[in-house]
């Protein structure tokens, strides 16, 4: 070949990326690896209750059918929804992120059952009810506190320094659970209804992740993964009917 | 230092005496001496007093919060999150935040108003010259027992400034709730602890006073002062101190007790396998009927000793203004010993509902009605004093009067309250609060009132203005009806009391009542700033008052306005009659002869 | 001054008797076998109440009227029997009110606490805790599990601390938020707390008794009325106080033999 088209060729390539990059082509997906797969169970779960709101009517009229308890919510084909997965060795973890998270009472439920955050990363929990709630999550490595909100009253702003899984109850509907889980990776995700979950965006190495379950605690497994890897790894908690 | 008597040597009205005399104290010198740490009962009486006007402020205005906030849910009032940020986000009060301003409200007012102001206040400075005495007989004591009261007030104070704010049990402090520390909920960290203290130190200089009273009382009555001879305040004084000596030797304890199984693990009042916050208690063994126990022990008691003092007062200021002698001395006299002893054998019907083996309830219940019986023939006796009788209507007299309606009403609740079988509808709901407001509140506080309009020109040589005190009355008196009686509907319909809000759907349509007491309650509280501006003005511009502008008979209107030092500029006062010497023959053309007022020629 | 004095006093206590009279804020109807006695008492209460009432203030306002004025005499009139009509007075009719009264209250009273369930009552566990009232039955074991208050889980439900796992009568415990009984049925409450002192009050039963910490406290009652009523707290408990209540349901046998199947089921 032509020496001299030899050498163009490279900058032909950077001149062609940075036009494509310039004139808008779609943005590649983030540079790594990710970690997905599904979490189940084996044996027979509990029943889950209904949540009797009679007490607090402006709630209860919210919810044609009754809410049921969350502490282990199954899906079709034994899958474990509320199960936060995340890498917990291996991954630096870095700064907490500028987003704010958000918890919303709502029907007198907390919203979402379980939420994921990183350690120094703001939360806002909001009372969308007509009634007054005292929330009160139950930390014994972060400073413990409550507050009551009522109606209409404006957002709490908190965060939490330390990792932790918190215990979130209210103080004046006693069937009100819920979970502050504080880590400290941006990598985590918490299960829908079908038992799924990915972690995305992991640069190659070795990782440790870990799934955790209110009732049934962890599991870890150990992951490598290479540059643009995707890797399965599954969770199978053991349930029992009480 | 023996303070020598004077050269006036003796006369029918006042001798040199070989008399027991409390003359320990000479006069003191310096802006702190005579003001601050005095050992005169008369400046200790003041300073009772002005905590007293502080307190009954403070308390009032707490219940203006509490008002609004009931009647008017969504309203910010406007600086209360300047007062706590936390409490009243916004200007809203949380839950929390109403119950203990709630807990505030009646701990101010049962303990630093309605026991230092008829009972410490005005006891302590006119028991000793009604008697005819230059002092208590332990004025160092007496001393100690304003300051540890004033050190009680500061305790109690301090929970508005702590963290997590006042406690929110109620000024009865139930257990376990006030027992087993924060995760019972807001406001029961430290706050409790510092109500527990705060109430602990007023025990103690309760009782430090009550003995002074008692003892000063039995040994340093002036010659011919014999009990019987006693005005009606004075043995309403001496009365109350025995009540209070027995019932705050028991609240001293009880809040120990309390403070132990807070900081020191122990579980006097708290039983095994409690869960609050999720956390299992680690207690065991305790009891939370023993702390109903000894609180009402004590709390029956403690509303007689708030409300006796004014009895007695009422009872000595009507007959000056009938001018004629109160009907049935004795009668009064032995209904006050009577009630004193009752009180203590009725603590149970606060827990009637208890849990408590509800046969103890009939047991109760019938000392309970038992004590109308004496209430009863006190009421009867000062309005029976009326007939007949041409009055001066000032305005000590108007309270007077006043106090007899309010009591009467105040009174008649009470027997609904009485029986268990109607208590197991009325308990806890407006009925009960409606019920000790009138005694309380009302009925105790008219007591006070008119005493400071009487003994106002004696204190400070002032007549307090007579058109503002009028006005004053008629505010108050129509004002208090419109505040209480409503209260007693709102407990027939079986309205709860202590919540801070109405979600009920029972309780949902009673808000328009609830919009009428608020709304006269502010107006009434008002009308106290007229009593205050009242005080003050007085205090510095009144018209300059005689010796006796009343024309009363006792012994503290045989001295100047005000007594110097020692009472009676050093002569000792010789007691020929009681005070019922009123419509008799007295010397130049009066209708009446002071006790002591040379003995009738026979 | 005292005519003034007089007019007011008599205004305010015709106003203020004429609201219990004309029942503008009452009682709502009994429901209770027990009730009825209860509601007699009140009733004769008011009546022995209200003529002191009267009687006092319109004294106290007619003396204050006839004090007005300026003074005639100077011999003034004495109450007719002095202090002693007064004392004797005050001891009988005060005497013979709290004896009638005492003896017919204590039956209403003994009537509700003092006399034993019957027999074959509908058994209820009843608890209290910050800030709701749960209810328990046997279930159709017709046994009550044991509780344990280590194992109590809000969370999931388990709000009486029940131990289904070890404890076989604890698994078909029917756990719910209202008290739902059969009309006509004696039923039988045992009222324990978790936390802290609370109380049962049910206006249309006339029945109020705390729960107590440490203790099981009984309470049974026959209503004769379907229909929703509301238990509420009177004791206070904390912050949730006013928040805090539950529902009685009255219903027919039929009504209530297909809600306690449909309980059994969940």
């Amino acid at each position: 070949m032509n020496r001299k088209l030899l050498c163009l060729l490279p900058a032909a390539a950077v001149i062609f990326y940075a036009v494509k990059a310039g004139a808008g082509a779609p943005i590649p997906p983030p540079a790594g690896g990710a970690i997905s797969g599904k979490v189940t169970y084996t044996g027979t779960p509990p029943k889950m209750k209904p949540i009797d709101m009679s007490k607090e009517p402006t709630c209860a009229k919210q919810h044609t059918t009754p809410v049921m308890t969350e502490n282990v919510t199954t899906g079709p084909e034994s899958s474990l929804q509320y199960v936060v997965v995340y890498i917990s060795e291996g991954d630096s973890g870095g700064a907490a992120p500028a987003e704010t998270v958000r918890y919303d009472q709502r029907g007198c439920q907390y919203l979402p059952h379980v939420l994921p955050m990183q350690a120094g990363q703001v939360l806002q929990i909001f009372n969308d009810d007509q009634t007054s709630h005292n929330i009160h999550p139950l930390a014994k490595v972060n400073p413990e506190w409550n507050k009551s909100q009522p109606a209409g009253s404006l957002p709490i702003d908190t965060k939490y320094d330390k990792p932790e899984f918190i215990p979130v109850k209210c103080n004046i509907h006693p069937w009100m659970h819920g979970y502050f889980v504080v880590l400290n990776t941006s990598h985590y995700a918490v299960t829908g209804p079908d038992g799924s979950f990915s972690l995305k965006g992991l640069p190659a190495g070795k990782y440790t992740v870990t799934a955790w379950q209110e009732q049934y605690g962890t599991q870890t497994q150990e992951v490598t993964i290479g540059a643009t890897e995707t890797k399965t790894a599954n969770f199978t908690f053991k349930a029992l009917p009480y | 230092m023996n303070y020598s008597p004077t050269q006036l040597g003796s006369d029918s009205m006042h001798e040199v005496s070989t008399h027991p005399v409390a003359h320990q104290h000479t006069a003191p010198t310096g802006f702190i001496r005579k003001y601050v740490f005095s050992l005169d009962h008369k400046v200790i009486g003041k300073q009772y007093y002005g905590l007293a006007l502080v307190s009954v402020f403070i308390g009032m205005v707490l219940s203006w919060l509490l008002r609004i906030h009931l009647a008017y849910p969504d309203y910010h009032i406007p600086f209360l999150s300047k007062l706590s940020a936390a409490g009243a986000p916004g200007g809203v009060m949380t839950p929390e935040y109403y119950l203990s301003l709630l807990t505030m409200h009646g701990t101010l007012m049962v303990f630093f108003v309605l026991t230092n102001a008829p009972f410490a206040a005005f006891g302590n400075y006119f028991l000793p010259i009604q008697i005819g005495a230059e002092d208590m007989a332990f004025p160092r004591f007496n001393m100690m027992s304003f300051w540890t009261t004033f050190a009680a007030f500061v305790v109690m104070m301090a929970s508005f400034f702590v963290a997590d704010g006042p406690p929110i049990s109620g000024w009865t402090a139930y257990a376990p709730l006030s027992a087993v520390g924060r995760d019972a909920g807001p406001g029961l960290a430290l706050g409790q602890d510092l109500w527990a203290i705060s109430i602990a130190i007023f025990c103690i200089a309760s009782l430090l006073g009550a003995l002074n009273f008692i003892a000063t009382t039995l040994d340093l009555r002036a010659r011919g002062m014999s009990l019987m001879r006693m005005p009606y305040s004075t043995w309403a004084w001496f009365v109350t101190s025995v009540i209070a000596l027995l019932a705050f030797a028991v609240l001293l304890p009880a809040c120990v007790l309390l403070i132990l199984d807070r900081v020191a693990g122990t579980s006097f009042f708290i039983p095994a396998g409690l869960v609050l916050s999720d956390r299992l208690q680690p207690h065991s063994g305790g009891s939370p009927l023993l702390w109903q126990h000894l609180f009402w022990f004590f709390g029956h008691p403690e509303v007689y000793i708030a409300i006796l003092p004014s009895i007695g007062i009422v009872a000595t200021i009507l007959p000056v203004f009938t001018r004629r002698p109160l009907l049935g001395p004795k009668a009064l006299i032995g209904s006050m010993v009577a009630i004193g002893f009752l009180s203590y054998m009725v603590w149970g019907h606060h827990m009637f509902v208890s849990g408590m083996n509800p046969f103890s309830a009939n047991i109760f219940s019938i000392p309970t009605l038992i004590i109308t019986i004496p209430a009863t023939i006190m009421t009867l006796l000062l309005t029976a004093s009326l007939y007949g009788a041409k009055m001066r209507f000032d305005t000590p007299a108007l309270f007077c009067l006043g106090f007899i309606s309010v009591f009467i009403s105040g009174g008649i609740s009470g027997f609904y309250l009485a029986q268990p079988s109607l208590d197991t509808y009325l308990h806890a709901t407006y009925f009960v609060v409606a019920h000790f407001h009138f005694v309380m509140a009302v009925a105790s506080l008219f007591g006070v009132f008119a005493g400071t309009y009487f003994w106002f020109p004696k204190m400070f040589g002032r007549m307090m203005s007579e058109s503002l005190g009028r006005w004053h009355f008629w505010l108050t008196f129509l004002g208090v009806y419109c505040v209480f009686m409503p209260m007693h509907y709102l407990g027939l319909v079986g309205n709860v009391r202590r919540y801070s809000a109405f979600v009920d759907d029972y309780l949902a349509p009673l808000l328009p009542v609830h919009r009428f007491i608020t709304i006269a309650a502010l107006l009434t509280g008002a009308a106290q700033l007229i009593f205050l501006w009242n005080l003050i003005w007085s205090r510095f511009r009144g018209p300059v008052a005689s010796e006796n502008p009343w024309e009363a008979t006792s012994l503290e209107w045989s001295t100047t306005s005000p007594p110097p030092f020692d009472n009676f500029g050093g002569k000792h006062p010789v007691v020929n009659h009681g005070p019922n010497e009123l419509g008799v023959d007295g010397p130049d053309g009066t209708d009446f002869l002071m006790q002591t007022a040379a003995p009738k020629s026979s | 001054m005292g005519k003034v004095f007089a007019v007011l006093v008599t205004l305010i206590t015709l106003v203020s008797i004429a609201f219990f009279v004309m029942h503008t804020w009452w009682l709502p109807p009994n429901i209770s076998t027990t009730g009825k006695a209860v509601d007699h008492q009140l009733e004769e209460t008011l009546i022995g109440t209200g003529v002191l009432f009267l009687a006092g203030q319109l004294m106290l306002g007619c003396f204050a009227w006839m004090a007005s004025g300026k003074a005639k005499d100077a011999r003034a009139k004495r109450f007719p029997g002095g202090a002693t009509s007064i004392v004797v007075a005050a001891i009988v009719v005060v005497g013979i009110e709290i004896f009638t009264l005492t003896f017919v209250g204590s039956k209403a009273w003994g009537a509700i606490y003092l006399t034993p369930a019957e027999p074959g009552s509908l058994r209820v566990d009843v608890q209290a805790e910050q800030f709701a009232f749960y209810f328990r039955y046997p279930g159709p074991d017709g046994q009550f599990g044991g509780l344990h208050p280590d194992k109590i889980d809000d969370g999931s439900g388990n709000y009486f601390g029940l131990d289904p796992a070890n404890d076989v009568a604890a698994r078909d415990d029917i756990v719910v938020g209202s008290l739902v009984v059969p009309v006509d049925r004696p039923i039988a409450l045992s009222l324990h707390s978790k936390d802290v002192g609370h109380s049962f009050y049910v206006r249309e039963l006339r029945m109020q008794v705390d729960f107590v910490p440490g203790l099981n406290i009984p309470l049974h009652f026959t209503a004769t009325q379907a229909g929703k009523y509301e238990i509420v707290c009177t004791q206070l408990c904390g912050l949730g106080h006013y928040n805090m209540k539950a529902y009685l349901e009255v219903m027919s046998e039929p009504d209530y033999e297909q809600w306690l199947k449909t309980q059994a089921g969940q």
